[in-house]
C-alpha cells in the first residue's frame, strides 16, 4: 500500500493506482473528459488537472495518468488548480459550445462566458473513440493523424474501414457526439451505426422530438433541419 | 580497413598514424557542410583538386574536406594550415590563386579578413574578431577532420578517451568523472547528465538498457547539432561508447532528422567504418565490452525532439509525448530503461576524458561547467556558430562576437531558446548565459538558438511568428497545447491587425499561464514563452498597436503606411520595382505612393537609393 496526503487527508492506495482513481475513491471529484473506467488513461483533456508538491516545486500534472506515489501530497482542488481548470472549461466552450457534457461542466464549475472567438466545431480530440475502438472492440478501425490544428480523427483514406464493424462504440463514447454520427448512411466513413441497430429514430419517418437511445447522439434532431 | 582486435592494436595504429604525420606540409582546408556547400565550397574544392593535379603538387600540399568551422557570414571560406590563414568569401576565380600562394608559401593579403573597425587585415583564424572571445572545445575539431575519414579523427586523438576509459575498465569511475564534471544536458533543460547516467546504471530491471543520441533538432535558425553531427560524427559514437560502457548500456539510438541529409550520411560512413574497425559491435578492441549503435531518420515533427514522443517515434508509433513518469529512465524505448542525451552533450564526453573531469569544470562557472555552442543568427554582423563557456554575458555575445548590428540600428532583444524560449531585452544584456539566469529572466537556454532583433523588429509580430510555428508543431493531443496555441495566434493577429483590445491583453496572459501550467510536455509547458516574455518586456508595444494603432517598428502590415518624402530624387527605381503598378511619378520629378494600391511589400524601400522611401 502506498500512504500518500489528498487534500491534507491521510490516505493509502494500492499500488498502481492514479490520482484520479484515489481521488475519486475517496470522494474528492474531479473532472474528466477524456477519461473512461474501462480504458486506458490519455491525459489529453487536462481538465483533471491536479497540484502536486510543495514550494517552487509544485506543479500540475493530469490525475487520470500519474501514479500515486509514497508520500505524495496531492491537492484537488486548490486555487492554482481551479483556476486553469476554468480556462481549460472557457477554452472548451468556445470551441464545443453544443455539447451537452461540456454545458454542464461550465455550469458546475461556474465559467458563465467566454472571451474566445466563437467556434463550433465538433471534435475536442479526447481519443475516447479511438481508444475505445481498439481496445474495447479490438477493431482499429479509426485514428489519429496529423498535428497541431491539422489533428483529427478518421479512418485511413476516409473511406469505410474494413475494420469497422459499425458498432457504434465511437459514438456511443463521444462526449461532444454528432461528431462521428453520420446518421443512417451506411456508405459514410465511419460510423452508421443506427443503420445496423435499427434504433427507433431511424424506422419512424417522423422523429420530431425523439432522441436518440445512444444517449448523448443527437443525431435525429440535426437530421431534421 | 582492418580489425582491431586488442587495445595495444589501436596503440600502434595511432601511433602509426601520427608519425606518418608531417606537420610542416601545408594543408589547404576548404569546409563542406550544408551551409559551405549552399555557398559554393564544391565548386572551390573541385577547383583546387584540379589545380593541385595540374600543377603537380598531390605530394606536397594536402587538401581537407571538413564540416562547418563556424563562421557563416564569411562562407565559403578556406583555411590554410599550419599557418591557420583564414581566407573569407573566396570566389571561384580565387581558388587558383590561393593554390598557387600555398605552394609558393604566400599569404594573399588581398583576400584576407578585414577588420570592420579598422580595416586592417588579419590573417590568423584565432585572431578574427568573431573568434577571439570564444572558447572552442567542440567546433574547433571540426577544420582538424574529414568526417569521412576515421584514420583523421584518431590522429587527432580521436578514440583515445574511450581507450583510456577501457584500459581502466571501471564503468562507475566513468560515471563519477562524468558526475565530477557538472555538465548539464545541452538539450535545453540542463538535467545533469552524470546523475542520468547513474540513474540508468542503477536500473537493473531486465537487459539491453538503451542510450539515444538525440538528433532532431528542429528549432528555426538553430543548426549547432547538425554541424557537429556532420562535422565530428565519430566524436559522437565515442561519447556513446564511453556512456555505454559506464551505464551498461548495450544498444544505442542515434535519431537524426530527415533533414539533415548529409549529417545522415556522414553519420552512416562512420558507423560502417566504426563497426569495421572493431570500435562498434560485439568485444569491442577485445576487451569483451559490446555495443551497437543503429541510426534512425525523424519523421518529421518538431515535437519529436521530446523525449517521450522521441521514443514513440523510434518505436514506429505517431510522435506524440506521454505524461512521465514511468521516465525514459526506467521505460523508454520498447519499454527498457534509456538515457536520451543531445547531439551536443554526447561531444562533449570525450572532450572531459580528455582533459578530465577537474579541468573541465574550470570552464564555465559553478554548477554550469563547460562550453555551450550557439548559433547567433538575426540582425547581427556576424552570423555564425559560437562556442562561448557558460556564464558569458549575452553583451560579449552579441557585440563582441557578434559584432553588433551591421547597419548600426540598435539591438532591441536577443531571442534565445528556439520557439519556447523568450525575449531578453538589451536593458538586461549583463545576464550571464546559463541555465538558472536565462529560466529567471523568463527565457530558457534551449538547445542554443540566438537570434538578435533590432529596432526594426516589431516584438507582437515575433510573438505571433513563433505561435503559429507552434501551432502547427504542436502534436495535438494535449487539448489546452493545441487549443491555447491557436488562441494565442488569434489574439496576437487580432493586435497585429490593429483590432485588439486591451482586455485582450490580460486573456492572453491569462491563457499564457494556463497553457504553461496544464500541459503535459515541454513542447507545451514552453510553448507561452514568446508571449510571456514580450508581454513582460515589451507590453508598451502591445498598448501602442491597440491603443494608438501603431506598430513601432513598422512591421505590422495592417497598421503601416508607405509614403515618399522630399528626398526623392526622381530617380524611377521604386516605379519599375513596385509589383502593383502603385507608384505614380515621371522620371526626375517626385514620386507618390497611392496608397489604395500599395500591398506594403516593401520593393521600393529596399531599391531606394536616397531614404526617400518612409514607413509611418
Amino acid at each position: 500500500m502506498i500512504k500518500l496526503t489528498l487534500n491534507g487527508l491521510e490516505v493509502s492506495v494500492e499500488e498502481g493506482t492514479t490520482l484520479l482513481e484515489a481521488a475519486r475513491f475517496y470522494g474528492f471529484p474531479i473532472p474528466t473528459l477524456c477519461y473512461n473506467e474501462g480504458l486506458s488513461p490519455y491525459g489529453a483533456c487536462r481538465l483533471c488537472v491536479v497540484e502536486i508538491g510543495e514550494g517552487p516545486r509544485a506543479k500540475l500534472v493530469s490525475s487520470c495518468t500519474y501514479p500515486a506515489e509514497e508520500g505524495l501530497k496531492v491537492r484537488t482542488a486548490s486555487e492554482r488548480v481551479l483556476r486553469a481548470r476554468k480556462m481549460v472549461i472557457e477554452l472548451l466552450l468556445a470551441s464545443c459550445p453544443q455539447s451537452k457534457i461540456i454545458q454542464d461542466l461550465a455550469a458546475a464549475h461556474n465559467v458563465r462566458q467566454q472571451r474566445f472567438k466563437q467556434e463550433y466545431e465538433d471534435c475536442i480530440m479526447c481519443g475516447l473513440c479511438v481508444r475505445m475502438c481498439e481496445e474495447q472492440m479490438m477493431a482499429k478501425a479509426i485514428g489519429f493523424r496529423g498535428r497541431g490544428e491539422k489533428r483529427s480523427i478518421g479512418t485511413p483514406f476516409d473511406i469505410t474501414s474494413e475494420e469497422c464493424r459499425q458498432c457504434g462504440a465511437c459514438m456511443y463514447i463521444c462526449p461532444a457526439c454528432q461528431l462521428r454520427c453520420t446518421y443512417n448512411e451506411p456508405e459514410k466513413a465511419i460510423c452508421g451505426a443506427c443503420s445496423n441497430l435499427s434504433p427507433p429514430c431511424v424506422e419512424k419517418e417522423q422523429f420530431d422530438d425523439m432522441m436518440c437511445y445512444m444517449e448523448p447522439c443527437v443525431a435525429c434532431e440535426i437530421k431534421t433541419e | 580497413m582492418y580489425k582491431l582486435t586488442s587495445l595495444d592494436d589501436f596503440k600502434q595504429l595511432q601511433s602509426r598514424l601520427v608519425a606518418d604525420q608531417d606537420p610542416t606540409v601545408p594543408v589547404i582546408i576548404i569546409n563542406a557542410g550544408t551551409c559551405g556547400q549552399a555557398s559554393g565550397a564544391n565548386d572551390l574544392i573541385r577547383i583546387a583538386k584540379r589545380e593541385l593535379l595540374q600543377r603537380g603538387l598531390v605530394q606536397r600540399i594536402n587538401l581537407r574536406v571538413t564540416g562547418c568551422h563556424g563562421y557563416c557570414e564569411m562562407e565559403p571560406s578556406v583555411l590554410i594550415e599550419p599557418r591557420n590563414t583564414f581566407y573569407p568569401r573566396v570566389s571561384i576565380k580565387d581558388m587558383a590563386r590561393i593554390v598557387e600562394a600555398v605552394d609558393k608559401g604566400r599569404v594573399l593579403d588581398d583576400l584576407l579578413y578585414k577588420d570592420p573597425a579598422t580595416g586592417e587585415s588579419i590573417e590568423k583564424l584565432e585572431d578574427l574578431p568573431f573568434y577571439r572571445p570564444q572558447k572552442r572545445t567542440l567546433i574547433n575539431r571540426n577544420q582538424k577532420v574529414d568526417p569521412i575519414r576515421i584514420f583523421n579523427y584518431i590522429v587527432v586523438g580521436g578514440y583515445s578517451s574511450l581507450l583510456s576509459v577501457l584500459e581502466k575498465g571501471d564503468p562507475e569511475a566513468v560515471v563519477a568523472e562524468v558526475k565530477a564534471s557538472q555538465l548539464r544536458g545541452r538539450g535545453g533543460a540542463g538535467f545533469p547528465t552524470g546523475l542520468k547516467w547513474e540513474l540508468l546504471a542503477n536500473q537493473r530491471n531486465g537487459q539491453g538498457k538503451f542510450l539515444v543520441c538525440n538528433g532532431d533538432e528542429g528549432d528555426p535558425g538553430a543548426y549547432m547539432d547538425r554541424s557537429v553531427l556532420e562535422g565530428n560524427p565519430h566524436s559522437i559514437i565515442e561519447g556513446m561508447l564511453i556512456g555505454a560502457f559506464g551505464t551498461g548500456a548495450t544498444n544505442g539510438i542515434v535519431y537524426v532528422r530527415n533533414e539533415y541529409p548529409l549529417a545522415i550520411k556522414h553519420l552512416i560512413i562512420a558507423l560502417r567504418q566504426a563497426r569495421e574497425m572493431g570500435l562498434l559491435g560485439d568485444d569491442i578492441l577485445g576487451t569483451g565490452f559490446s555495443f551497437d549503435i543503429k541510426l534512425v531518420r525523424g519523421a518529421g515533427a518538431f515535437v519529436c525532439g521530446e523525449e517521450t514522443a522521441l521514443i514513440r517515434s523510434i518505436e514506429g508509433l505517431m510522435g506524440e509525448p506521454r505524461q512521465r513518469p514511468p521516465f525514459p529512465i526506467q521505460k523508454g524505448v520498447y519499454g527498457k530503461p534509456t538515457a536520451i542525451n543531445n547531439v551536443e552533450t554526447w561531444a562533449n564526453i570525450p572532450v572531459i576524458f580528455e582533459r578530465g573531469a577537474k579541468e573541465y569544470v574550470k570552464i564555465g562557472t559553478e554548477g554550469n561547467s563547460g562550453t555551450k555552442v550557439f548559433s547567433l543568427v538575426g540582425k547581427v554582423r556576424n552570423t555564425g556558430l559560437v562556442e562561448v563557456p557558460m556564464g558569458i554575458t549575452l553583451r560579449e555575445i552579441v557585440y563582441d562576437i557578434g559584432g553588433g548590428t551591421a547597419d548600426g540600428a540598435e539591438v532591441k532583444a536577443v531571442q534565445t531558446g528556439g520557439p519556447s524560449g523568450g525575449c531578453i531585452p538589451a536593458s538586461r544584456f549583463d545576464l550571464p548565459v546559463d541555465y538558472d539566469s536565462l529560466t529567471e529572466a523568463g527565457s530558457i537556454m534551449g538547445s542554443g538558438g540566438m537570434i538578435v532583433m533590432d529596432e526594426h523588429t516589431c516584438m507582437v509580430d515575433v510573438a505571433k511568428y513563433f505561435m503559429s510555428f507552434l501551432k502547427d508543431e504542436s502534436c495535438g493531443k494535449c487539448f489546452t497545447c493545441r487549443k491555447g496555441t491557436q488562441r494565442m495566434y488569434e489574439i496576437l493577429d487580432d493586435i497585429t491587425r490593429g483590432e485588439g483590445i486591451l482586455d485582450q491583453l490580460d486573456l492572453l496572459e491569462e491563457l499564457a499561464l494556463a497553457v504553461k501550467d496544464t500541459t503535459m510536455c515541454g513542447l507545451g509547458q514552453t510553448a507561452p514563452n514568446p508571449v510571456l516574455s514580450t508581454l513582460r518586456y515589451f507590453r508598451d508595444e502591445y498598448v501602442e498597436h491597440i491603443v494608438n494603432h501603431r506598430c513601432p517598428a513598422g512591421v505590422c502590415k495592417a497598421l503601416i503606411t508607405y509614403s515618399i518624402n522630399e528626398n526623392c530624387d526622381g530617380c524611377h527605381l521604386c516605379f519599375k520595382a513596385c509589383p502593383e503598378g502603385a507608384i505614380n511619378g515621371e522620371p526626375k520629378e517626385l514620386h507618390v505612393i497611392d496608397a489604395e494600391k500599395c500591398i506594403k511589400c516593401g520593393a521600393c524601400k529596399s531599391v531606394c537609393k536616397s531614404d526617400a522611401v518612409v514607413i509611418t
